[in-house]
């Protein structure tokens, strides 16, 4: 194993100079006195109405081509069926712990089987809810919790169809970091619009390796 | 314009002004930087336009670097139990040559010995110690999976931008590239075309492939975390789908907190690519069973970082969270494009950088290549003042040429003539008679030098200097004093 132990000469090494350069070494009591002396004067709450606060992520959505629809959460399963129509997508993988109540009839629905990535590959879509969106930056936060599932399975589906709820929509970054609080460790993933790239003469073309094609119901 | 072939080693590559002589004569390549620079200028210039709370970001973004800095080995520390803890695997390497070697033995650990092959994402870090290299050395196949890199490496290319390592090709070039290497002739020249042949050649790759190395934006060193951000989903598919996950982070890319990571992703997208978010970012620790790969190593990579440190003032170039901005903002990089740097890190943080990372005696000419204009440090998402780094480094450079160069021999003359009255007044006399040949006339009278000798040369090249006032100020007033009175 090429793991070297803790102790690895390496690390004493890099260690010892890192103190020689600051002088002495750093101790944790300090460290965090001086962390909460950081000044901190940006933006950390609301300043729109919630209302327009969904249109601007509303907004935001459309600029990078996803199609948004408002329903109500008894109208969950028709919106899910008209949108999946109007793709002409049928077979959708679902990850474990999705609403039953949110399925509308006649599509074939599949829960994540958990088995290889490659498996995924077949599906024509995914359905999944989500943590947290944030307005201003036109982003949705996923994590590894029941209804939004593993990494794969946002990932490998070349289309994604995401259910937020408005009480979950955000303004500002700050406020989204303060709602993933306690839930840090959980593999968590942020997209803003389907992937993406400018690479070629800056130009931004849609949908490279992640899902090409992205809709959002916003629900309540 | 053909492929930069040549390494991008300071150690190696040709000086910064003979280097980009040779780019401003690529009017191609001029054509390719000056398009891709201003595009991505305008764009970041109209989100940050865009942020009332823009300053008060920056500031905090620099707070929380110097900070860091400061309390690097406390942080590295913290960061290494708690990846530890979440089943993470933490390995220190002290340079670019011990971060090649664990990285070539835990991918040799890991992948088949039929068909060694690892994908990668884009790393500056890892183009910064050459890790391809030693990687296919060791017989193992590296596929580079975002679209930039994979244009550079099919076109056995170098990267010539930190955030958009291929801006010097254009799509005429990138389809040369791709019809060649996937072997497809057909394949039209419209960017979707080329990114849709990107995702079919690799597709098959991140289902395929088992063993992945990455680098690193950011590490949390109050979670054990790692943060890659990105726009294609190719991170992603690295992320996630393989068995073994290899991340080299230099030293320098840990945050303390959580939350820090709230300032960075808005400093970071909008200065790096004129987006309000990058299309992903993912935030993972440690080993999650049944998401992600079962095997995650961190290799953490000093290589000079701690040189760096120790230099009070060049330090804060340990700030730097490759947003890219300097370098479309600064207009030497502007004309000759990132090659002419001879680093994988160019333009303004390149400059810095590279003669702090490498030995500074191998990239003497890189503090020079600047007009000191400070561009760099109004876009500098971070404040790092890159204009005063780089007189810092003009300095240690003057010093290691040592008191024999005649840049330091013609300063001390200058000095010593400054210093005494009688001298500079012999100096001013003296300057009237030497001049007297090299002088001509105009039409109306005006005495012009339009050559100098020697080293006085490179002045006189491209402009001309007008000749020495018949009487100097201090004659006129000595004049004017003993008549008035």
């Amino acid at each position: 194993m090429a793991a070297e132990p803790n102790n690895s000469p390496a690390r004493t090494e890099i260690l010892r100079r890192i103190r020689a350069a600051n002088g002495a070494p750093a101790e944790g009591t300090s460290a965090s006195r001086q962390w909460n002396a950081i000044e901190r004067d940006y933006r950390r709450s609301a300043t729109l109405s919630h209302e327009q606060i969904l249109d601007l992520l509303e907004d935001r959505l459309r600029d990078y081509d996803a199609q948004v629809v408002r329903a109500a959460e008894h109208e969950i399963a028709p919106a899910i069926s008209r949108m999946l129509q109007g793709r002409g997508l049928s077979r959708i993988l679902l990850p474990p712990g999705i609403d039953p109540a949110w399925l509308p009839q006649g599509f074939d629905f599949v829960v994540d089987p958990g088995t290889s990535a490659a498996d995924l590959d077949p599906f024509q879509g995914v359905l999944t809810a989500s943590t947290c969106a944030i307005a201003l930056t036109g982003s949705i936060i996923l994590q590894n919790v029941p209804g939004q599932g593993r990494r794969a399975a946002s990932l490998i589906p070349d289309y994604h169809l995401c259910i937020v709820r408005v009480e979950d929509v955000v303004e500002t970054v700050p406020e989204a970091f303060a709602r993933l609080r306690n839930t840090e460790t959980v593999p968590t993933t942020f997209f803003a619009g389907p992937s993406a790239t400018a690479d070629i003469e800056m130009t931004r073309i849609k949908g490279v390796h992640g899902p090409r094609f992205l809709d959002i119901i916003l629900v309540g | 314009m053909s492929s930069f072939n040549i390494l991008l080693d300071p150690k190696t590559s040709p000086t910064f002004p003979i280097a980009a002589r040779a780019a401003l004569g690529d009017t191609q390549l001029r054509k390719n930087v000056r398009h891709a620079t201003e595009v991505i200028q305008n764009k970041r210039a109209r989100v940050v336009g865009e942020m009332p709370d823009w300053q008060q970001l920056r500031e905090t973004g620099k707070q929380i670097r110097q900070h860091t800095m400061a309390h690097l080995d406390f942080y590295l520390e913290e960061f290494e139990r708690n990846c530890t803890r979440a089943g993470g695997k933490v390995h220190w390497a002290r340079d670019g040559e011990e971060a090649k070697r664990i990285a070539t033995q835990l991918v040799k650990e890991h992948v088949s010995p039929d068909s060694p092959e690892v994908i990668k994402i884009k790393s500056m870090t890892t183009e910064e110690i050459h890790l391809n290299l030693a990687l296919e050395a060791a017989g193992i196949r590296v596929y580079e999976t975002d679209l930039a890199e994979l244009i550079i490496q099919l076109g056995h290319d170098q990267p010539s931008h930190i955030v958009v390592p291929a801006l010097h090709k254009n799509r005429q070039q990138i389809r040369e590239i791709f019809q060649r290497e996937m072997n497809l002739p057909a394949l039209g020249e419209k960017p979707q075309d080329l990114a849709d042949a990107a995702r079919r050649f690799l597709r098959e790759k991140f289902l395929r492939v088992d063993t992945a190395v990455s680098g690193a934006n950011f590490l949390i060193a109050e979670t054990g975390s790692v943060t890659i951000v990105e726009s294609e989903g190719n991170g992603r598919m690295c992320l996630t789908l393989p068995d073994t996950l290899i991340t080299i982070a230099g030293i320098d890319k840990v945050l303390p907190r959580f939350v820090d990571l709230e300032v960075m992703l808005q400093l970071l997208p909008r200065s790096a690519t004129g987006e309000r978010m990058n299309p992903y970012n993912s935030i993972w620790t440690g080993v999650r069973p049944g998401d992600g790969p079962r095997n995650f190593h961190v290799i953490l990579m000093d290589n000079a970082r701690t040189e760096v440190l120790a230099d009070a003032e060049g330090r804060q170039t340990l700030n730097c969270i490759r947003c890219g901005a300097c370098q479309n903002a600064c207009p030497v990089y502007r004309q000759t494009g990132g090659h002419a740097y001879g680093s994988v890190y160019a333009g303004p943080i390149g400059a810095i950088l590279t003669p702090q990372l490498q030995q500074l005696h191998h990239a003497q000419t890189l503090p020079y290549a600047s007009s000191l204009c400070g561009a760099c440090y109004e876009v500098c998402p971070v404040k790092i003042n890159i204009p005063e780094v780089l007189i810092h480094l003009r300095n240690k450079v003057v010093k290691q040429k040592g008191p024999l160069n005649p840049e330091a021999i013609a300063m001390k003359t200058m000095g010593a003539i400054f210093r005494s009255e009688r001298r500079f007044r012999a100096a001013q006399r003296l300057g009237r008679i030497a001049e007297t040949p090299l002088v001509r006339k105009d039409g109306s009278g005006e005495g012009w030098i339009g050559w100098l000798p020697g080293l006085l040369g490179g002045w006189t090249q491209v402009r001309d200097l007008r000749e020495m006032p018949k009487e100097t100020f201090r004659d006129w007033w000595e004049k004017r004093s003993s008549h008035g009175r």
